[in-house]
């Protein structure tokens, strides 16, 4: 992808933009798109799916099979570069020394960041999830509602495609006629989860993912996305007709060279080059937001990775999408005599509130799914069905001892054998030679798991600040974390494990594991990597960072573009809303700029 | 321990004879090492070996011993082989372990310098030099040339932990992760897939569902 040095940066941007994942794609097109110019910074290198997905590498191709290392912890053909649990050079702490209080931050350092990999997962938030204190008393309401969120999720749905199909379920909500692509078949296993399931009560319904099942209809979707902006259409047009349809091999989070699913470097970026309107500069790490005398953005402080040296950006206003941790910590190191507290935080929340998802996760092995005719599985390399959150009218009732839902990523084995050992030992029962061969055959497949997704309430002990001594490779301040789980969340999972151990019973199978490794029932903060909130938005700014059109109230030029303003965190996977509300929070900072008021 | 490197220049005959008076000695249980000690002689990786690091190139194909050198003598290659393709042997599913390159991979992972392969190391060495020993003092002669009953005797004893007796139980842990990893790469081949089941990684124009037998076999006409 077409990318500047620092030196050929123009002397002024109408905007500048941090960060090139879910939330700066979808910022960067919809402001390049309507005119504005704009640099994107990105603290990775410059990344090109089209040249560098390794689609069909198999495992014996790889080092050590492809299995996980340090290195490159979901395997060696997934995307994520120069990412993980650590970032080599980028160290953060934790305020407690017992695991089930620290949080896990994934970050990714690639232009897409954490989009070239993610699950495709898309999912609307419905309107409780909106008004959850309203409902239960809990947590934060957003100030705003779904009816206001809603054109932006079809929008969304529209721009990156996104299969699955209706179902008219509380809470779950349908998608305008026409805008979602047709939703793959279901694999034998979801499709034996799905019946099974019924019988504990469990609803199984096809996902949503963002995965093109047919090609995106250029002809007619640019005109509703762009109306009267012939250019807009055409450069989008243009940018949907590179993109191929799927076909149904290889694992989604390698990425897509054609552009099958969604990701920011194939979906977002491409587009907002064509524009001819945007600037990118890789390894350009943001250290600070500069600030005027009057108290507005300037422009970006940052490090240019290949030489060490500080350099710096000017605009007109700035986004921040760098993560809810990086943009946290964005703010908070951009102290200046204005804004000694870091910037945007007169009401002292930046970093309260960060949230992740309540996961869990059992397995079962299902008698019934032994020894299956061979057959092609691969389908769209993701989920195809799963279970949205079934129970709102018996927790209304008070009959869950928990607030929230959560829902249930399901699937099966029957994907490609990527090197490890497939056959537990107790299942192998002393067997070698060719009766270990027929064993292995015979369990291929007929292993099931269930995964929970659930909605955390945020809490005063889950937040992120600078710690006060530890610095990075260019001496930046680095975050440090503090995390713990309520009752609520830890309830939660422990219903989850049980749901999903009567579904596997109820398919005559045996549970194998329940739980986490950690044996508190629940995965670490951090570990399912939705890391939202630190920024919440609201209504006043004395109990919230920016306003609901995620404009920061101490500084009206200033925008957040990711998960930061958050007030909750439904079971939902976020990055369908973080998307929609940056295409929201750009069409409004379109019209202010238009109307001067940048 | 490793009985081939110190003994590489004497008659067979008398390593065997040496082995089985060091195996008697120490009585095979307590196999000290077992216990992933550096004083038992496990050879070091060679200074400077890296791993991949976190933005390796994945367009190209590997082959083990290309990002780090491999670790196991002919000896050892030898027993490997042997153990490999009495798990995987040829048969109707495919053809033999070694026949897809599964020593290599074991070697591979044995000498890569992440933590859990570095754990694996610890168990994958020290078990095959236990295996050789157990064979120089069963049958007076190495692993490798065993005939199969002789191999099967000692395989039937570390096929199994829950069924091992307490003399043979940390053989079998070996055994374990030892299959665990040869199948693992086995598996990971294209004849692998045929004799697991696997069918996929081509494009496909559509994608239908499970075949009319499977749904009939599930109940989910
Ligand atoms: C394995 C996995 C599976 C997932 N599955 C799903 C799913 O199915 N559904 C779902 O909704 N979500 C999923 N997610 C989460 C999803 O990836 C994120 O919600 C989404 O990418 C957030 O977009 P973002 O733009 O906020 O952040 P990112 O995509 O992380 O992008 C942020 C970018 O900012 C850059 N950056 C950070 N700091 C700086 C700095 N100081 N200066 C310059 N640049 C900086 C980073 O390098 C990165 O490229 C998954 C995540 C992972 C890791
Ligand atoms: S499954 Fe489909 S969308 Fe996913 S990587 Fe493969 S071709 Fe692309």
């Amino acid at each position: 992808m077409p990318i500047i040095p620092p030196s050929s940066a123009k002397p002024e941007y109408d905007v500048a933009i941090v960060g090139s994942g879910a939330g700066g794609g979808q910022m960067a097109m919809t402001l390049t798109l309507a005119g504005l110019k704009c640099v994107m910074l990105e603290a990775g290198r410059n990344y090109d799916p089209r040249s560098e997905t390794p689609m069909f590498q198999r495992a014996d191709q790889a080092p050590l099979l492809g299995t996980s290392t340090p290195d490159k912890v979901f395997g060696f053909y997934d995307a994520t570069v120069d990412g993980g649990w650590q970032v080599p050079g980028e160290p953060y702490t934790q305020a407690s020394d017992k695991f089930d209080q620290q949080f896990l931050w994934w970050r990714a350092r690639m232009l897409g960041g954490r989009t070239n990999h993610w699950g495709r997962i898309s999912l609307r938030n419905g309107p409780y999830d909106f008004k959850p204190r309203s409902r239960d008393g809990l947590g934060f309401d957003w100030p705003i509602a779904y009816e206001d969120v809603e054109p932006y999720y079809t929008k969304v749905e529209q721009l990156i495609g996104v299969y699955g199909t209706n179902e008219g379920m509380e809470n779950t909500p349908d998608s305008p006629p026409g805008v979602l692509l047709p939703a793959p078949k279901g694999r034998a296993a979801e499709l034996l989860i799905q019946k099974h399931a019924k019988k504990v009560g469990v609803p199984v319904i096809p996902i949503h993912r963002a995965v093109l099942t047919q090609r995106l209809d250029a002809d007619n979707v640019p005109q509703k996305l762009f109306p009267g902006n012939a250019w807009a259409q055409k450069i989008v047009a243009d940018s949907m007709n590179a993109r191929a349809a799927c076909f149904w091999a290889t694992s989604c989070g390698r990425g897509c060279s054609t552009g099958a699913n969604y990701q920011s470097t194939t979906v977002h970026l491409p587009p907002a080059l064509a524009t001819g309107n945007l600037d990118i500069i890789t390894n350009a790490h943001a250290r600070e937001v500069l600030v005027t005398a009057a108290g507005k953005a300037a422009g970006i402080l940052f490090i240019d990775k290949t030489t060490g040296k500080e350099e710096r950006v000017k605009a007109k206003a700035v986004v921040l999408a760098a993560s809810s941790g990086e943009t946290v910590r964005l703010l908070l190191n951009s102290k200046s005599a204005q804004f000694p507290n870091g910037l945007a935080n007169s009401c002292g929340l930046v970093g309260r509130y960060i949230m992740d998802t309540v996961g869990t996760r059992v397995t079962g092995q299902i008698p019934l799914l032994e020894n299956l005719p061979p057959h092609n599985e691969d389908g769209a390399g993701g989920d195809h069905l799963y279970s949205p959150w079934w129970l709102y009218q018996q927790q209304h009732a008070g009959k869950l001892g928990f607030a929230r839902g959560y829902h249930i990523e399901l699937g099966g084995s029957r994907g490609m054998p990527g090197g490890g050992d497939p056959l537990p030992d107790d299942l192998a029962n002393g067997t070698y030679g060719s009766a270990y061969k027929l064993a292995a055959r015979r369990y291929y497949g007929s292993f099931v798991s269930m995964a929970c997704r659930g909605e955390m309430i945020p809490n005063d002990n889950s937040f992120a600040e600078i710690d006060p001594t530890v610095k990075d490779a260019w001496g930046i301040p680095v975050l440090r974390w503090h995390w713990l789980w309520s009752e609520n969340e830890l309830k939660m999972a422990d219903h989850a494990e049980k749901t999903f151990a009567d579904i596997i019973e109820a398919m005559g199978g045996t549970v194998r594991r329940s739980g986490t490794r950690l044996g508190i029932g629940i995965e670490q903060g951090g570990k399912i990597i939705h890391e939202v909130g630190g920024a919440l938005m609201g209504s006043d700014p004395k109990t919230s960072v920016c306003n609901k059109w995620n404009q920061c109230w101490d500084v009206p030029n200033l925008f957040l573009s990711d998960g930061t303003p958050f007030p909750s965190n439904a079971d939902k996977n976020p990055t369908l809303t973080i998307m929609a509300l940056a295409w929201r929070a750009g069409d409004y900072l379109v019209e202010q700029a238009r109307a001067g008021k940048l | 321990m490793n009985p081939t490197d110190p003994t590489a220049r004497l008659p067979r005959r008398v390593v065997f004879k040496w082995m089985a008076a060091a195996a008697a000695a120490i009585n095979l249980d307590g196999l000290p090492a077992f216990a992933g000690d550096p004083a038992t002689g496990l050879p070091p990786l060679p200074a400077g070996t890296k791993g991949y690091g976190t933005d390796p190139k994945l367009m190209t194909s590997y082959a083990p011993g290309d990002v780090w050198p491999l670790t196991f003598t002919a000896d050892q290659k030898r027993t490997v082989t042997a153990l490999a393709d009495l798990i995987l042997p040829a048969d109707d599913l495919g053809p033999a372990a070694s026949e897809l390159r599964v020593p290599d991979f074991i070697d591979e992972w044995i000498s890569a310098p992440y933590p859990g392969q570095m754990k694996d190391r610890e168990l994958i060495i020290p078990g095959l030099a236990w295996l050789e020993i157990e064979s120089a003092v069963r049958f007076v002669a190495p692993f490798p040339t065993l005939t199969p009953a002789q191999q099967r005797a000692i395989i039937d004893d570390i096929c199994s932990i829950k069924r091992a007796t307490a003399a043979f139980e940390k053989p079998a842990f070996f055994f374990a992760r030892f299959r665990g990893l040869a199948s693992g790469a086995y598996y990971a081949t294209q004849p692998g897939w045929k004799a697991i089941g696997y069918v996929g990684n081509l494009p496909q124009a559509t994608f239908t569902g499970p075949p009319p037998e499977v749904l009939a076999r599930l109940g989910l006409e």
